[in-house]
């Protein structure tokens, strides 16, 4: 069984976003880390091909300025190999092209029976790349999985609803987007560590796909202002002294809710 | 302008999102709501809130609805019925058609929006990023149609008195290689009390309370107050409570009276899903815990000491 999962590295979410006052884009230059919901996806594959008896976990990602640290993270927790699109010409590119990119990424390593993403990333979360790719590939899909098992070539998938779960079956080849924590990802060895950095991970451009990058300009889209959020009041902070319950038991009194 | 609504069904009615963004859409022009299923149940109430055309899929049979009403969607406006404004919303089903439409129509997307303006033909859309800290405004280039998603409560639901509105038969063409992702069974995890969405007093608890069987303390809470227990996505992904329960960018959004924070340090992503509410408590033992930045009332101190205290305190009052 093969298995191409999508990986974004990302700047460290515990850093302070910031957008470029330039171009109003969110800045990605700084040194990137593995999408920590992104584990989950490589920590799945890796199980779903263990339990299929045999296979490859490969991983495909799209960043600026050839950067691998969050890549070889995912590989040293176990994927074989990768591909990374990085290309000037894709900075800016919308959730549409970021799909396009990613599909023929997947393509070039000769497509796959399953192709896992996270249900969105953690700093853009559009959340919509996995069905976009799947729509370009031409392949069902099945977002937000929160359990995975593969029975011959049929997935079977218990899909988180705002109510509870679906029961949901899926043929393959096929691509799935996994909720984080859905599964345990293991911590990379020092083995794992020291093998990553001989994979193979190939740098190719948006051209090198047949892809047309349009980044910014051709996204449809225009930031047209960005303006800071009326900030809420700040209210009264007290340390606990033992009896601060009462100060909360007044509060909702005085919002006549007790 | 002409502009187009996903709508969704729950429990025989149209869902509250479905009338948030039918009423926002009609301020804008004339309004189209778009079925995945059978219309005959919400035709009605669609028509009420002022869609003036109702498309139906007919029945979908288990199938996923991404690709099939996307491609529904498509085969109507290969027909020739493009419409200038396509508005979902920000959930599973809204993500999964628009995000299909997207590459059959070859559109960007907008998600996570709040609200939307339309002038001339110029159509802009307003998306909080950092926690709501900073408002981007975005308006669409290129042709029509845009596809728009909006976060849940971004709009006030409110009827228009509108007639029946013209039900239009949309079914789902062949989908070829895309088909075949279908369910099989569809399970609801109970819980008793209010709906968490919908509930005047929201108690949630987090990473703070330390362990799972503490959740107890936010349950007690909640009941006395005859609100509704949530959770933090940290707590949630450790399994300690199910995602139905979850409060934040991925899971739902509350605007309550009350919000009690316990043990919940603030994420960002927390943050987005309960930052509209009227009135926000909370207790946290780190001073530099984001929450208390949006805090009413904020509490610096250990929540197995206060609650216990407050839940007593509260009982006592009967």
């Amino acid at each position: 069984m093969k298995v191409i999962v999508c990986v974004k590295q990302i700047p460290d979410p515990a850093l302070p976003g910031e957008l470029d006052p330039s171009t109003n884009q969110l800045k990605r230059d700084g040194k990137l880390i593995l999408d920590e919901s992104d584990s989950y996806g490589v920590e799945m594959a890796l199980q779903l091909v263990d339990a299929a008896g045999g296979g490859e976990v490969a991983l495909v990602s799209m960043a600026p300025n050839d950067e691998v640290s969050g890549m070889r993270t995912a590989l040293a927790m176990g994927a074989a190999q990768g591909v990374l699109v990085s290309d000037p010409a894709l900075a800016g590119s919308d959730a549409l092209t970021t799909a396009k990119i990613l599909a023929a990424a997947v393509q070039r390593l000769g497509g796959a029976d399953l192709v896992i993403a996270g249900t969105e990333s953690s700093d853009g979360y559009t959340g919509t790349v996995p069905e976009q790719m799947a729509e370009v590939l031409g392949l069902p899909s099945v977002t937000f999985a929160k359990k995975v098992t593969v029975d011959g070539s049929t997935l079977k998938v218990d899909r988180q609803t705002e109510a509870g779960y679906d029961e949901v079956t899926c043929p393959m080849p096929a691509v799935i987007s996994v909720t984080a924590g859905v599964v345990e990802p293991r911590y990379p060895s020092f083995k794992g560590i020291m093998a990553a950095k001989s994979k193979p991970v190939e740098t190719v451009t948006a051209g090198d796909l047949g892809v047309t990058p349009v980044g910014w300009a051709g996204s449809g889209q225009t930031v047209a202002a960005v303006a800071q959020a009326p900030a809420r009041e700040a209210g009264t902070v007290i340390e606990d002294d033992g009896e601060t319950y009462a100060k909360i038991v007044e509060f909702l009194e005085g919002l006549k809710v007790i | 302008m002409n502009i187009w609504v996903f709508a969704q069904e729950s429990n025989g009615t149209a869902t509250s999102g479905t009338l948030e963004l039918l009423t926002k859409a009609r301020s804008l022009g004339t309004v189209s709501a778009f079925v995945g299923g059978d219309a005959s149940a919400i035709a009605g109430v669609l028509g009420e809130y002022g869609a003036s055309t109702v498309y139906a899929t007919g029945d979908l049979g288990g199938a996923l609805p991404g690709a099939a009403v996307a491609s529904a969607m498509k085969a109507v406006i290969d027909g020739g019925t493009t419409p200038d404004l396509i508005m979902f919303p920000q959930n599973y089903e809204g993500r999964d058609v628009m995000a299909r439409l997207s590459v059959k129509l070859d559109r960007t997307v907008l998600t996570n929006n709040i609200d939307v303006t339309a002038d001339g033909g110029t159509v802009t859309v307003t998306t909080p990023v950092f926690g709501g800290n900073t408002l981007v405004s975005t308006s669409f280039s290129g042709s029509a149609p845009y596809l728009a998603a909006f976060r849940p409560k971004s709009f006030a639901a409110e009827s228009a008195g509108g007639g029946a509105p013209e039900v239009v038969s949309a079914p789902v063409p062949d989908l070829g290689s895309t088909a075949g992702a279908t369910v099989t069974a569809v399970h609801v995890e109970e819980s008793t009390g209010p709906k968490l969405d919908e509930a005047d007093i929201v108690v949630a608890g987090g990473r703070g309370l330390g362990e799972a069987d503490k959740f107890t303390l936010v349950d007690d809470l909640a009941k006395l107050l005859k609100g509704a227990a949530g959770a933090s996505r940290a707590i949630v992904d450790a399994g300690w409570v199910p995602y139905s329960m979850q409060v934040g960018q991925t899971g739902k959004v509350v605007k309550p009276n009350v919000y009690i924070a316990a043990g919940i340090s603030g994420a960002t992503q927390h943050m987005v899903g309960m930052k509209g509410s009227k009135n926000i408590i909370a207790i946290n033992k780190d001073a530099e815990a984001p929450i208390f930045g949006v805090a009413d009332l904020g509490i610096i101190g250990d929540v197995h000491k206060v609650m216990p205290k407050l839940i007593e305190a509260l009982k006592a009052r009967g």
